[in-house]
């Protein structure tokens, strides 16, 4: 019996949404990413037509991406609202995991808007193609304050996650014990290490010549195709 | 004879910055107190000192400084103080183990009455919330009820041994005035009165009093709670635990089972 205003029920879903599908999602981008490092342009092209290729693509990422995220997003300012910072008095490792918590939170969720505008939102407007895109991380990424903004965004959307993951199998009630809690910090924290590793790869690959070249004949090619 | 004076004046002090309030809703300011110093000595021992001499360092007199405690051997949790910023029992607290100066502050989570002196009251509400008791009374003898098992009792002893102290709700950064978190010490106490064969009749009133507003889902698993408890109580586990129950709970509802 859910009673009125019952705060159980939203606090569960948050929990659950983080994991599936957001986390889901956050290892795929990180994965797809990475094939700029690996394959280059035609790797990341690849990447992003294989994408392109799920049938109905817009509703999976509206339910799937964009509806879990403005949940997740905004109850989770809420939930930082509602938490005090007390580090000073007690700099126990997981008060400062439950602060940075927060604290990336507001992070990815101010980068995670500003990245949607910039890559997104301009497909949608007509502003850029797919296959213009890593011409447009490219141009994007020449700025190295947007450089900095963007490796600070995604090392705190990959510790909201990581650290994020680890409360979710408290919350949910799987890692019970502080043995099994260790464990699953340990885990979590190289989960961390592993797909921060992906995306600066990918962001340093956005950055190199073969992107910014590419981009020269990607573009003409697609104006005449 | 002048040299035995001199020693006995220059014995050693113990320095106390202490955190006080006139009234409930006075603002609060620091006095500073210097007590002579005795072997063994606890918070306790050297607030009575200043009961009985209420004069500052800087030699005014003033209030004698108000503080709770009863039982003066760390189980009523009466004495909860925050001690060099730390929430802990003042009796428990030993001034040899301490830096100098000694600041006592109230635990300020909690509705400060006087100096020292706080009240717990939503500790006490929030074990009738969550039924922290179990019901044996009827209308005739019910008998014995079912022996709990050793295995379980040993742990079930330790989550007994909470007093109640209020140390757990002022270390949460999740108990605070835009919060309606419970706090970890009832959880707990849902987890030992569910594990006893007799509670266990009502297990599902005290999970769905904890899957109310302000229940189990306000805990941001900082642990600072399991670190601060004065009894070592395993208060995460007794959350995790409680969580898995009433995700159990939850999807039973659903089933309607």
């Amino acid at each position: 019996m859910a009673s009125k205003g019952n705060s159980y029920l939203p606090r569960k879903l948050h929990s659950l949404l983080g994991v599936i599908p957001l986390g889901l999602f956050i290892i795929e981008h990180a994965v797809a990413n990475y094939t700029a490092f690996e394959g280059g342009q035609e790797g990341f092209s690849k990447s992003i037509n294989f994408l392109n290729s799920i049938p109905l693509v817009f509703w999976v990422e509206l339910f799937v991406i964009w509806l879990p995220i403005l949940f997740h997003g905004v109850y989770g300012l809420y939930i930082a609202y509602q938490s005090n910072v007390n580090t000073g008095r007690f700099s126990y490792g997981r008060n400062w995991a439950f602060t940075a918590q927060r604290i990336t939170g507001v992070i990815t969720f101010i980068f995670v808007a500003w990245h949607f505008y910039e890559t997104r939102v301009q497909i949608m407007l007509g502003n850029v193609t797919h296959e213009e895109l890593g011409q447009h991380m490219n141009n994007i990424l020449s700025d190295p304050l947007t450089v900095t903004a963007y490796v600070i965004g995604v090392i705190a959307a990959t510790f909201h996650f990581s650290n994020g993951l680890w409360a979710f199998l408290v919350s949910w009630g799987i890692t019970i014990g502080p043995r099994a809690q260790k464990v699953s910090s340990n885990i979590c924290m190289v989960i961390f290490v592993i797909v921060s590793a992906l995306f600066l790869l990918s962001i340093f690959a956005f950055r190199g010549d073969e992107f910014a070249s590419a981009a020269a004949s990607a573009l003409t090619s697609l104006s005449v195709g | 004879m002048a040299g035995t004076t001199t020693t006995t004046t220059a014995a050693r002090k113990v320095k106390f910055v202490i955190t006080r309030r006139e009234r409930p809703d006075a603002s609060p300011f620091t006095e500073e107190f210097e007590v002579p110093y005795r072997p063994n000595m606890n918070v306790i021992s050297a607030l009575m000192e200043i009961q009985r001499n209420p004069v500052k360092t800087n030699g005014e007199k003033t209030a004698p400084v108000c503080w709770e405690s009863n039982c003066l051997e760390e189980v009523c949790g009466a004495c909860s103080m925050v001690v060099n910023g730390k929430p802990r029992q003042a009796c428990s607290t030993l001034i040899d183990k301490l830096e100098q100066p000694i600041r006592l502050e109230p635990m300020s989570t909690f509705p400060v009455v006087r100096d020292l002196v706080i009240n717990r009251e939503r500790m006490f509400k929030a074990l009738k919330k969550v039924k922290a008791w179990i019901p044996i009374d009827g209308t005739y003898d019910l008998g014995p009820g079912p022996r709990l098992a050793e295995s379980k009792r040993q742990w079930a002893y330790e989550l007994s041994k909470c007093m109640t102290c209020g140390v757990c709700l002022e270390a949460c950064p999740n108990v605070n005035d835009r919060n309606s978190f419970i706090g970890p010490a009832a959880i707990s106490q849902v987890r030992l009165f569910n594990v006893h064969p007799t509670g266990e009749m009502n297990a599902h009133e005290r999970l769905e009093a904890l899957m109310e507003e302000g229940g189990i889902e306000g805990c941001g698993n900082s642990q600072n709670c399991v670190r601060s408890c004065p009894k070592g109580i395993p208060l995460t586990t007794s959350i995790a635990a409680m969580n898995r129950d009433t995700t159990k709970h939850m999807f039973k509802q659903w089933l309607g089972m």
